[in-house]
């Protein structure tokens, strides 16, 4: 709610945007807006829509419904070249046969810029992105993650209004990827341009955003800050699709003010926040692994028997069976202070304050 | 396990092998040493020279070889020219037009002329040409040259076009490069290898062509292949031998170069 009253200039005005293939529905009915310097993420998994709606915005694919407005000048009917939008490639699809400099020079030339305006700009983007010893190479002599810096720096070179980013990091290795995701959001402060991230990758996502829009089926599911969307999911998807989550079947009794009464497995009742219009009767309830503790049996909201361990290096997962059969997931932070019960021992779980959250299905 | 998959263990396989290069490539070798016989005779070796060489270029038959030599050279440039542009336009549009219909149907008939019997669109040609009232001649060969071309270049500039990612051609027009732009600018530079080996294969084609040629050249011109077949018809003399030499010798480095051009363009793009 913070966020709404820092900078409120829509750059990106999606207006119900449909997009069909044949029968198939890509993107059914999208809205979204997204502000001016604002690092959004469209998060989901493949086939969700989201490259499709990138795709849609940069030109590239024609939609088939709807509106997309850029700083309110409606840019649905433009083709890609005159759109004051510029992408970095899953592939990077830097030119082969042109020099680094080439490469980040040619969006400039195209808009008639001068040589030495070109040049100096050149210059300017490459020690952004520290290449510019590079600037004579040719793609195919750089390491992909140099390569990556090269796809970034040419769409960054022509100042657009919007830069939209397609998995630019998801061929880039672990480590590589780590340390590019804080350079991105880094150059993203310092240009002050609007980025519009796509990923599939709910940690990117969470690392790098400002708000995150989660999308499946061609839908958005929830659009939010990263800790609105981890911590306050809004349906079983969201819930499900970022981080880990236990999903509990319970019997909701009555809800009122954004809070519901819900029988656990057990017979406990328990009073939780509601994500969203809930009726009373069987519903979902979310808790995250980190947010459980192991307690003694006695007395605990639930209770079960520990069935599994699972070493994760900084913690250890560990699953408990419930009295129903339910399966839930704990993480327990991997320490000489905490010992983990033996496989097999009864055990009870208490959830922290505010851990537990009713779903909309 | 290998072992048992291994070809070359078979039976007769190195003669057989054998066999073959020796009927393929015997004549060849035969003609070339030839060519360097001190002998009016085709068959008796009379000790090395380059008499028949000489013949070639400064003999009796000089004028009308070299006639032919340079009806022949004009012809396959102009044709290659013409089929590898219009093969090029094909490519583009069978390759990125999102919805071509009948593209089955198109990639067909371009690549059908290389199963037709030669003969058929040798016979085929002339009594077009003769229908419409087209003079036989120069132009007529060029025209049926330009033809017949056209899947030869083809087939190197759509599998280079096939390895290209049409996210090259996005790029540049997300970089507001028009499409014309993009073109030129991207996709033409990327196919580059595939057009000039395409241009050299359709050069080589209509270079050695004889068939179509004889047919529809009507009297008066000859190209090199019908200039040695009417030298032949009078007796094989050993500056045909010369002629034939040379020739493959410019065929050989032809389809070096366009082999090379190909494999140079696969290697700029690996990264």
């Amino acid at each position: 709610m913070l966020q709404r009253t820092q900078d409120t200039t829509v750059a990106v005005d999606i207006d119900r945007v449909t997009k069909n293939y044949g029968a198939f529905t890509a993107l059914s009915g999208v809205s979204l807006d997204i502000r001016d310097n604002e690092f959004f993420t469209l998060l989901g998994p493949s086939g969700c829509g989201k490259t499709t709606l990138l795709r849609s915005i940069a030109g590239f694919e024609e939609i088939s419904d709807g509106a997309i407005r850029l700083y309110g000048d409606d840019i649905a009917g433009l083709p890609p070249h005159q759109r004051p939008v510029n992408t970095v490639f899953q592939q990077y699809a830097l030119f082969p046969h042109m020099t680094v400099a080439q490469n980040v020079m040619f969006g400039l030339l195209r808009l008639r810029k001068s040589d030495s305006e070109a040049q100096t700009r050149c210059a300017e983007v490459l020690e952004l992105v520290q290449l510019s010893p590079f600037a004579q190479r040719y793609p195919n002599q750089l390491s992909g993650g140099q390569q990556q810096r090269v796809a970034l720096a040419r769409a960054l070179a022509p100042k657009p209004k919007l830069l939209l980013l397609d998995e630019p990091l998801s061929a880039l290795d672990l480590k590589l990827r780590q340390a590019v995701r804080v350079e991105l959001k880094q150059i993203q402060k310092e240009t002050g341009i609007t980025f519009i991230f796509v990923t599939h990758d709910q940690e990117e996502a969470l690392t790098m955003s400002d708000r995150i829009a989660v999308m499946s089926a061609g839908e958005v599911q929830q659009v939010g800050t990263p800790r609105d969307v981890y911590e306050a999911p809004r349906n079983r998807f969201v819930a499900d699709f970022i981080g880990e989550t236990n999903l509990l079947d319970v019997s909701v009794t009555s809800v009122a003010d954004g809070q519901a009464l819900c029988v656990l497995p057990g017979g406990r009742e328990i009073i939780c926040p509601a994500a969203a219009v809930v009726d009373p009767g069987p519903g979902h309830l979310s808790v995250r692994p980190e947010r459980m503790t192991l307690t003694a049996p006695a007395d605990a909201l639930l209770s079960g028997r520990v069935e599994n361990h699972v070493y994760l290096g900084t913690d250890m997962q560990v699953m408990v069976r419930l009295e129903d059969n339910e399966v839930l997931t704990l993480r327990v932070q991997n320490s000489d202070a905490v010992s983990v019960p033996d496989i097999g021992t009864q055990v009870g779980i208490a959830l922290e304050a505010g851990a537990a959250r009713l779903l909309a299905d | 396990m290998s072992k048992v998959a291994d070809m070359r263990r078979f039976p007769g396989f190195l003669q057989l092998t054998l066999l073959c290069l020796l009927v393929l490539y015997a004549p060849l070798m035969v003609v070339m040493a030839y060519s360097f016989n001190d002998n009016t005779s085709i068959t008796i070796w009379g000790g090395f020279s380059l008499r028949w060489y000489e013949d070639v270029f400064f003999g009796v038959e000089a004028p009308k070889f070299k006639q032919a030599a340079l009806n022949s050279l004009t012809i396959a440039v102009m044709a290659a020219t013409c089929a590898t542009v219009i093969a090029v336009s094909s490519a583009v549009a069978m390759m990125r037009a999102r919805r071509l219909r009948g593209r089955t149907a198109s990639f067909a008939l371009i690549n059908l002329p290389l199963m037709v019997p030669e003969i058929v669109t040798a016979v085929a040609s002339l009594i077009f040409f003769s229908a419409i009232g087209f003079t036989t001649g120069y132009a007529t060969i060029l025209v049926a040259h330009i033809v017949f071309c056209i899947p030869f270049a083809y087939l190197p500039i759509a599998a280079r076009m096939q390895s290209i990612e049409d996210t090259y051609e996005q790029a540049a027009m997300d970089l507001y490069a028009t499409p014309a732009q993009a073109f030129r600018l991207v996709l033409l530079p990327l196919m580059m290898p595939g057009i000039f080996s395409g241009f050299l294969l359709a050069f080589i084609i209509s270079l050695d062509d004889f068939l179509i040629t004889n047919f529809v050249k009507g009297a008066g011109i000859e190209t090199l292949p019908t200039a040695i077949f009417g030298s032949v018809k009078q007796g094989i003399k050993p500056n045909i031998m010369a002629i034939s030499t040379l020739l493959l010798l410019v065929s050989v480095g032809f389809v070096t170069l366009s082999y090379l051009a190909s494999r140079m363009g696969q290697n700029k793009t690996k990264t």
